[in-house]
């Protein structure tokens, strides 16, 4: 049995944790085995649902207790009435979807916030693999080669902070983040956070 | 559905177990069916396993399919080679956890294992009712159910659960009765029969009816209708099984011989296995309890019948916790129909899960024992267990 003590998720999950109040409803958004749905049914006592594509994690899932639906996150999300949800979870996986901008609009109609976490394309590690090597950046972060990255869209955190502004979200809390991708420990970056910070974490609502 | 229970043979067994019978709605107290005609008395053939805790909390009802019956698990006599046909998931530290879980299962009404049906007796004219059985509906076998859960002393179940046309009567289970439901898992059904599913139906039917001996349904004391029967049966495993499946198990491989008979004997695998599965079921199946439970299957509609032609309107009437299952090869109950059940629950709020589970089985790849479903169903089973405990 995995402990759900709060330091044992990911650092980035710890802190949209640390933003969800006690009894809240959430969806999350391609949840994996269910780590973040789990901690926060254990600490925060959340009516917890999630969506995923994957037939294996689905089944871990649905074997912890948690309630899963298999499928594509673009299409399932649909059939939710609107603010059946508190917070709508979109973790780490924002840099994936094809139509970042319809996917927060429907978050946003059937959740009243919304939570996107990414990795930070800017960060000054990946500018100067770029700069010095002239091959496309690979990261702890963003571990794969251009022909094999599941990664399509390529986001800063001033590109979202922009975009946020174009499409009418207004942002209610954000954390630049400095951790690796599976790890328990990080810490917030304050001091020049495009350039410093591996992920992006924003609470988002409707303008 | 086909039998697998020969597959489903292992160590944890819920070991001897007996058929029993409870008689209900006797003259003048009859049952009202959905058609509006009467029946009665009503006799139900069921089986229990594991054991009714202090608070009757832990019952899970097992709801069969078309040609199933209520020994879902063990063996009647030591001697009894065949156990019954859930004994893979039914039984001690099994799917269904016959240590902690109370089970139930009943044969429908209109079947022939036991249940009143249309080779019972007729009250009035002391002969089998034949035709005269009134068509029952799955509302019809649910209701039946019910009385029998009540007569057990269950306010509330913990679970329903059937594949098939047992899953369609888990799903009108949480609609009729949403109070007695904390959870359900319909497995590989659908709120309806596509055209495809009653085509097949109709012409398994048409094949009963052809059958000379048939007679109108007045075939009792006199030859049955084998011959029928079996054709009919041979259309149902094909609907069973799918492309991929019979690709594997026959392909166009020979039965025990090297080349073909010219004539018309069975020369591959495929026609011996239809006709040994057909002949197999001749001897322990009614013909008109397939007309009566085909008929049936094919009548049901949960949002015509219980949402006025709406699904969500007919899903927002359970109460229950949900956990949808489909199979990716089942191309009688295809995935897409489970989705739309699944939508239809999302829409009106209600928990639910749903997983497409990838066996090349076909729509039988729920009777079969497999790792997945398994601890699928463990999983939930465990979670709404707890919650009602919380």
């Amino acid at each position: 049995m995995m402990s759900s003590g709060p330091n044992f998720i990911r650092y980035d999950l710890q802190i949209i944790a640390s933003w969800i109040e006690p009894g809240a409803r959430v969806l999350d958004l391609g949840c994996g085995e269910g780590d973040l749905l789990q901690h926060l049914i254990a600490q925060k006592g959340v009516a917890g649902t999630g969506i995923e594509h994957n037939e294996e994690k689905v089944a871990r899932c649905i074997e912890k207790g948690l309630s899963v639906l298999q499928g594509d996150i673009n299409r399932e999300i649909l059939d939710y009435p609107r603010n059946a949800f508190d917070y709508v979870i979109l973790s780490q996986t924002l840099q994936q979807v094809y139509e970042p901008a319809a996917l927060i609009r429907t978050m946003l109609h059937v959740g009243r916030r919304g939570i996107v976490s990414f990795p930070n394309f800017s960060h000054w590690r990946l500018r100067l693999q770029l700069l010095l090597t002239g091959y496309a950046p690979v990261s702890r972060q963003l571990p794969y080669q251009w022909y094999d990255t599941p990664n399509i869209r390529v986001i800063t955190l001033k590109d979202f902070k922009k975009f946020a502004d174009a499409v009418g979200l207004r942002v209610l809390k954000e954390a630049a983040i400095n951790t690796n991708s599976q790890d328990r420990y990080g810490r917030t970056t304050r001091l020049l956070p495009n350039l410093r910070a591996t992920y992006g974490i924003y609470m988002i609502t409707k303008n | 559905m086909s039998e697998y229970s020969e597959l489903g043979h292992d160590a944890a067994t819920v070991g001897i177990v007996a058929k029993k019978y409870f008689t209900f709605a006797a003259p003048p107290h009859t049952l009202e069916l959905e058609s509006g005609a009467r029946i009665g008395p009503v006799t139900i053939a069921y089986e229990t396993y594991g054991t009714l805790a202090p608070d009757r909390r832990n019952a899970v009802l097992v709801l069969h399919a078309l040609s199933g019956d209520s020994h879902v698990a063990g063996v009647y006599t030591p001697q009894d080679e065949k156990p019954g046909w859930w004994d893979c998931m039914v039984g001690p530290g099994k799917g269904i956890d016959t240590d902690r879980f109370f089970v139930v299962c009943s044969n429908v009404i209109g079947s022939c294992m036991g249940s009143t049906g249309p080779a019972s007796t007729h009250p009035a004219t002391g002969k089998p009712y034949g035709l005269e059985f009134p068509v029952v509906t799955i509302g019809d076998m649910v209701a039946a159910q019910k009385a029998l859960v009540d007569h057990l002393g269950i306010a509330q179940l913990l679970c329903v659960v059937g594949g098939s046309i047992g899953g369609m009567q888990v799903l009108e289970w949480c609609v009729r009765y949403p109070q007695m439901v904390v959870a359900a898992i319909p497995l590989a059904t659908t709120m309806r029969h596509s055209a495809l599913a009653i085509a097949f139906n109709e012409v398994a039917r048409q094949s009963i009816m052809a059958d000379p001996h048939w007679n109108h349904g007045d075939y009792y004391g006199g030859p049955k209708p084998a011959l029928g029967l079996a054709v009919a049966r041979m259309i149902g495993h094909i609907t069973y099984l799918s492309d991929e499946s019979m690709r594997l198990k026959f392909g166009r491989r020979l039965q025990d011989k090297s080349d073909f008979s010219f004539n018309f004997d069975a020369d591959f695998q495929v026609e011996s296995y239809l006709r040994y599965q057909g002949r197999k079921f001749v001897d322990r199946f009614d013909a008109n309890s397939f007309l009566y439970i085909t008929k049936a299957a094919d009548y049901f509609d949960l949002g015509q019948q219980h949402g006025g032609g709406s699904d969500v309107k007919a899903c927002s009437k359970a109460r229950a916790k949900f956990l949808v299952i489909s199979f990716t090869s089942d191309w009688l109950y295809p995935t897409y129909q489970a989705r739309s059940i699944v939508t239809a629950l999302k829409k009106c709020g209600r928990d639910v899960s749903f997983c497409e589970i990838e066996a090349q089985w076909g729509h039988d790849a729920f009777l079969i024992p497999g790792a997945r479903l398994k601890s699928l169903i463990h999983g939930f089973l465990q979670r709404v267990h707890d919650e009602l405990r919380a």
